[in-house]
């Protein structure tokens, strides 16, 4: 049919959501195994077909896409799609501020005897006083050195920020049809992302090796590392998915109008970095 | 919003033929059935393993199993029947019913729909699996409280994941039903034009990304917990057992309503058609859902009176929990409104949704029994909670359903079911329930605490008439099983219309409906 | 009863009176004990209020859509009328609720302060939970025991005949005094369990780690019964909690006896749970394999 929309493109069957959720199977039994003690093969299995489940499904995606099949409708769908995927990512994360700030609130302050705790503190924990950061009245894991703000998360601050100044310098180059631009400006994001994800290991290693601070750290420990773990995670997913939108750019992909895949991506960018100003300004700096 | 004047699909393609076309799937109708025939099949599960529960609860001592086992059967039953059962239940409903509600040709996102579902039989083939392990399935109930779940065995693991699994797939199940409400309605379909179900499962789908995340943050919490030495629920590391619970909660209160807010849409539909009258405050229902789900963020604390809150949060959690009686009121009061003055039939879905309307309310007293802190003192971890939530999920939320299941299957199958056997599996269901659940308020008045295989002895009789209740009930749905498949195999050809006074798009469609529901969009007046 | 007004109202004849004629033949316990407290009747009273306004929402509710549901029908040539709509109406079911909660959280705020008010106790006990039993602290008096289920394990597999006090008895029960303001802490040794007697109106959970405070004023003296109320593994249904209420001069007895069998058989066998260390140090990491 004719009409000023085109049509909605209704895929008729689709082999890779069952090879998605065999995938997504295997991994979690195979996770769930190794957590149990056993090895990890069945796992790296799982992970493997998820793997090529990507390939095969985003395959099949830009393809129909590039055919011209994805009306704006469709497109549209996408849209809504994406917005909401990432309000979910915030509320996974949400969870993890949420732990922070009750642990800081509440917890701790409560075993140091605040509030109605004042007999915890005095008949369970007498000797512990309640500061941040801590391991607990029981000093779990040793004492540690607590991470520093200013150095390498500072500089990794920075480096973020301007990767959300790169990304959105690619999107104008796109909108105006400059592709270098977008091309540079992408692979600047890219190269962004990936130091960041190298410094923060370094500066795992750092804390695991020299400062004694561990996920067995206490408190501190597990809410430090669960947060900017998970954050660490994203980026390093951000990144793949940021350098998946550079090969197709240079392969000529999108077009000023139609390129939804890269706001996608720019936007799960602005998140991924919105959470590290959190992170930065409640995990690291107050 | 919605910006297609018509839309329209590939007509290359019947369906795949065999097992294929369902392992492949990405039509509506095709997912839709999947979800429905998968919790089913959850319920039938799940509810035997309420009648182990019932069984051994006939009489004081231990006759049938150990309390380990009392306790797996007691937790996998909730995930079971909350996660398996009713909430994919509500998903199915959705599939078939929202495309054809709102004009459009299928969900928007079809190939992500049909991985939303197929996570769910991997993700419970992991659950269940569990109670094969060593040291058997979870105990600890299914709100997995810390430090006691952490003393799970090998199953531990498995449970965390699978709800992870079941979490994602929730999630993506929302997504899909957000983008197909906002952007693939017919031209004139504006918001307020919205069939009550539609805007029910539009808010729940809110709530679901809204919390599922959560609990998926808080189980991983619980497996660092457990395997990487982490502190989160452990005091010694300046962590809080009670945190969990926090987290669990809020969480929880929302999947409550989750698993009420689309009953009460299906509710909704099916007064309007029986009665021959337009629903009463049409726009007061659609605000009073909105005021519950976002009231549903902030009451989780009324499940955790006892835990020692301060105050404050004491008094904050009563009054905002007991302020959800006023939404919640409107709506029966609507229900009741419609009624009224109409001319009604008491075809089953109608008699499905009348009990509803009474059991839900007296399961929402008691819940608004629960709210008043001081009182749950004494009710908490009692079978009058047990009371409470069976009336208003049993009675409720799968009462909906069964409403649902009878009113739209002329539609889906094309045949009529046989309405002297539904009449005949209303009355057992609605009997057998009541002598199962109403004995448990005061069971639970009179002491007895949940989450026990064995009680004192004045407890004894109430306990023997609710398993009695429970067989009835339980086996009754036999019946139902029987009436479905014998609807979809034969039964008196449907018309379109079907009921007499059904109102909405979907009975625009010929029964069953074509594969694609509307290929060009209809006009909305 | 609410549950015979209801259930006369849905189903004249049916199952619910057999109910009725049942709790009444073997005179079962269908309500809330009105307990032996001051705060255990403020509930009471507060639990009976709510009751009878649901019941009485419930008559106005049900009974309206009874009386449509009897005269609206089809059947009886009944035609459907047009209105769908009243903001009148919807303002005023909105506000009247309002009014009615409005009226119920005064007496349950009241009673609520008055639950939470620890001040000036005339003795402290402290209470641990351990899976499965409970161990009780007279911190001004130095006696500790823990408390065990006593009912025998053939009564319970049934192989003896069951007492009247099956699983609500225990080996050495909670003594404490009449008319004086007890204050009681709970804790947890390895997992959350909660310590409930019905009587005294209330139950508080026992959290490793942590500290609950909660308080009781007992007015007469009695034999008082609960039970572990939060699930804390496979023995949850068998760590009941026995009080045993005397007058002051029977407690102060008791307490000599108590005591002076304590200086008898120190350092002999009495294990006595050694409480000076903090529970909540097992990391459930470890207890967990
Ligand atoms: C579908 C599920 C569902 C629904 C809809 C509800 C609805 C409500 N629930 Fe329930 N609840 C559960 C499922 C549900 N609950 C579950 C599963 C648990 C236990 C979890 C566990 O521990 O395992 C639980 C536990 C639970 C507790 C904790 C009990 C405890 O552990 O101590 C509380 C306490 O406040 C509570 C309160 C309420 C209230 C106030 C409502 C309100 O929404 C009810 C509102 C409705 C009405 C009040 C009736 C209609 C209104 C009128 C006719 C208007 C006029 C009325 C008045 C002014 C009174 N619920
Ligand atoms: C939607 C949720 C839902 C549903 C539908 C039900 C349905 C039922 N539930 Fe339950 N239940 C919960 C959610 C639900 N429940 C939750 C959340 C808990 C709390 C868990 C916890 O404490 O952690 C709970 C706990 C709970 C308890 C308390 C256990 C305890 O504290 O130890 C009991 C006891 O009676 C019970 C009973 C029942 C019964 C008899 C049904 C019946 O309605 C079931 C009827 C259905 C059937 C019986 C199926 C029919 C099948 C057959 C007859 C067999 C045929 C078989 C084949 C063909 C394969 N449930
Ligand atoms: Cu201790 Cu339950
Ligand atoms: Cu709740």
């Amino acid at each position: 049919m004719a009409q000023a929309h085109g049509a909605y493109y209704v895929p008729h069957s689709s082999p890779w959501p069952i090879v998605a959720s065999v995938g997504l199977f295997t991994t979690m039994a195979g996770l769930a195994n190794f957590l149990n003690g056993g090895a990890l093969t069945t796992m790296m299995f799982g992970v493997a077909i998820l793997i090529i489940m990507l390939f095969g499904w985003f395959g099949a995606v830009i393809n129909e896409s590039e055919s011209g099949l994805y009306n704006e409708q469709v497109d549209q769908s996408f849209r809504w799609g994406m917005y909401w995927f990432i309000f979910s990512e915030v509320m996974f994360f949400a969870a993890f501020f949420g732990t922070l700030f009750y642990a800081r609130q509440y917890s701790v302050p409560w075993l140091g005897g605040a509030g109605h705790r004042l007999l915890t503190h005095e008949m369970l924990w007498p000797d512990f006083r309640s500061v941040w950061p801590t391991n607990g009245p029981s000093d779990v894991g040793g004492s540690f050195k607590p991470m520093e703000a200013w150095g390498l998360p500072a500089i990794n601050t920075i480096i973020l920020l301007s990767s959300g100044v790169t990304v959105t310098w690619a999107h104008w180059g796109l909108k105006e049809n400059k592709r270098s631009q977008l091309i540079l400006g992408l692979a600047a994001t890219v190269f962004l992302g990936f130091l960041f994800v190298f410094l923060q290991a370094k500066e795992y290693t750092h804390a695991y090796e020299a400062m004694n601070l561990t996920l067995n750290s206490g408190i501190y420990g597990s809410t430090f590392f669960m947060l900017t773990g998970f954050h660490g995670m994203h980026v390093t997913l951000g990144s793949i998915i940021l350098l998946v939108v550079l090969l197709r750019a240079i392969r000529g992909h999108f077009t000023e109008e139609h390129h939804f895949a890269f706001e996608a991506a720019a936007w799960y960018w602005h998140f991924v970095d919105v959470v590290w100003l959190g992170l930065f300004i409640f995990v690291y700096w107050m | 919003m919605s910006t297609a004047t018509h839309v329209h699909v590939e007509h290359h393609d019947a369906p795949p033929r065999g097992i294929w076309r369902w392992l492949s799937a990405t039509n509506h109708k095709d997912i839709g059935t999947l979800y429905l025939v998968f919790s089913l099949i959850m319920f039938l599960i799940g509810g035997c393993m309420a009648l182990i529960i019932r069984a051994e609860l006939f009489q004081p001592g231990l006759q049938f199993v150990t309390p380990q086992f009392f306790n797996q059967m007691t937790t996998m039953h909730a995930l079971v029947m909350v996660f398996g059962a009713v909430m994919p239940a509500f998903t199915g409903l959705a599939n078939w019913l929202i495309p054809m509600m709102i004009g459009a040709p299928d969900m928007a996102l079809p190939r992500m729909n049909n991985w939303s579902f197929w996570i769910l039989p991997f993700a419970f083939t992991l659950l269940l699996s569990t109670l094969f392990m060593q040291g058997g399935g979870p105990a600890g109930g299914w709100t997995l409280y810390p430090p006691l779940v952490l003393q799970t065995g090998n199953a531990f693991p498995f449970v965390i994941l699978s709800v992870h699994m079941m979490g994602i797939s929730s999630i993506m199940g929302a997504i899909n039903v957000i983008a197909t409400i906002l952007n693939m309605r017919a031209p004139g379909m504006t918001l307020m034009k919205m069939p009550l179900f539609v805007w029910t499962w539009l808010i729940t789908a809110y709530l679901l990304i809204a919390v599922m995340p959560v609990l998926a943050g808080g189980v991983t919490m619980l497996l660092t917990d457990k395997f990487f030495g982490t502190s989160f629920f452990n005091a010694a590391g300046g962590g809080d057992p009670v945190m969990f619970q926090h987290i669990f909660w809020f969480f929880g209160h929302p999947e409550v309503y989750i698993m009420i807010l689309p009953a009460f849409g299906v509710i909704s539909m099916i007064i309007p058609t029986f009665a021959r009258k337009p629903l009463f405050g049409y726009s007061s229902m659609v605000y009073a859902t909105a005021s519950i789900a976002f009231l549903s963020f902030i009451v989780w604390g009324h499940h955790m009176f006892t835990v020692g809150m301060p105050l404050a949060g004491e008094l904050f959690f009563m009054y905002a929990t007991m302020i959800i009686a006023v939404p919640t009121g409107v709506k029966v009061f609507n229900w009741v409104s419609t009624m009224w003055k109409g001319s009604m039939t008491f075809e089953t879905p109608m008699l499905f949704a009348i009990a509803f309307v009474i059991l839900f309310t007296i399961g929402g007293f008691s819940g608004l029994m629960l709210a008043i802190a001081p009182a749950d003192f004494q009710y908490q971890d009692t079978y009058f909670v047990v009371a409470h939530f069976h009336y208003v999920l049993v009675t409720g939320a799968v009462f909906s359903l069964m409403a649902a299941a009878y009113y739209w299957l002329p539609k889906w199958t094309g045949h009529m079911y046989d309405e002297k056997l539904g009449k005949i599996h209303f009355w057992l269901s609605v009997i057998g329930v009541n002598i199962l659940f109403f004995p448990q308020h005061f069971l639970g008045l009179a002491g007895m605490p949940r989450r026990i295989p064995d009680y004192a002895l004045q407890f004894a009789e109430f306990n023997a008439l609710s398993s009695i209740g429970a067989y009835i009930y339980g086996f009754s749905q036999l019946l139902f099983v029987y009436i479905v498949i014998k609807t979809i195999r034969s039964g008196e050809k449907a018309t379109d219309q079907v009921w007499e006074g059904a109102r909405g798009l979907e009975w625009t469609l010929s029964s069953p409906p074509p594969y694609h529901s509307f290929t060009t969009a209809p006009e909305v007046h | 009863m609410l549950a015979n007004l209801l259930a006369r109202m849905r189903y004249p004849a049916l199952g619910l009176g057999l109910l009725w004629s049942l709790s009444a033949a073997a005179d079962l316990k269908l309500n809330m004990p009105e307990g032996v407290t001051t705060i255990s009747h403020q509930i009471y009273d507060l639990h009976m209020t709510i009751l009878w306004i649901c019941v009485a929402i419930g008559v106005g509710v049900f009974g309206t859509m009874f009386y449509s549901i009897y005269y609206h029908r089809k059947s009886k040539g009944a035609v459907p009328a047009h209105f769908h709509e009243s903001t009148t109406v919807e303002i005023v079911w909105t506000v009247v609720p309002m009014l009615i909660l409005i009226f119920m959280a005064v007496p349950a705020t009241r009673t609520l302060i008055n639950l939470e008010d620890v001040s000036k106790p005339d003795l402290t006990i402290k209470v641990t939970g351990y899976q499965w039993k409970w161990s009780y602290d007279y911190l001004d008096e130095g006696i500790s025991f823990f408390s065990t289920l006593s009912t025998p394990a053939e009564q319970i597999n049934n192989l003896a005949p069951k007492d009247k006090d099956y699983l609500l008895e225990v080996d050495n029960p909670l003594v404490v005094p009449v008319g004086k303001k007890i204050r009681i802490l709970t804790t947890a040794a390895d997992v959350i369990h909660s310590w409930w007697v019905p009587s005294l109106g209330w139950k508080r959970d026992a959290i490793p780690g942590f500290i609950n405070e909660s308080w009781a004023l007992i007015e007469k003296p009695g034999v008082y019964r609960g039970q572990c109320a939060e699930l804390c593994g496979k023995d949850h249904g068998y760590m009941p909690i026995v009080v045993v209420a005397k007058t002051q001069e029977e407690y102060r007895q008791w307490v000599e006896s108590k005591k002076a069998a304590k200086t008898a058989s120190l350092g002999s066998d009495n294990p006595g749970p050694a409480m000076t260390n903090a529970p909540g140090q097992p990391a459930p990491v470890t207890a967990a394999q």
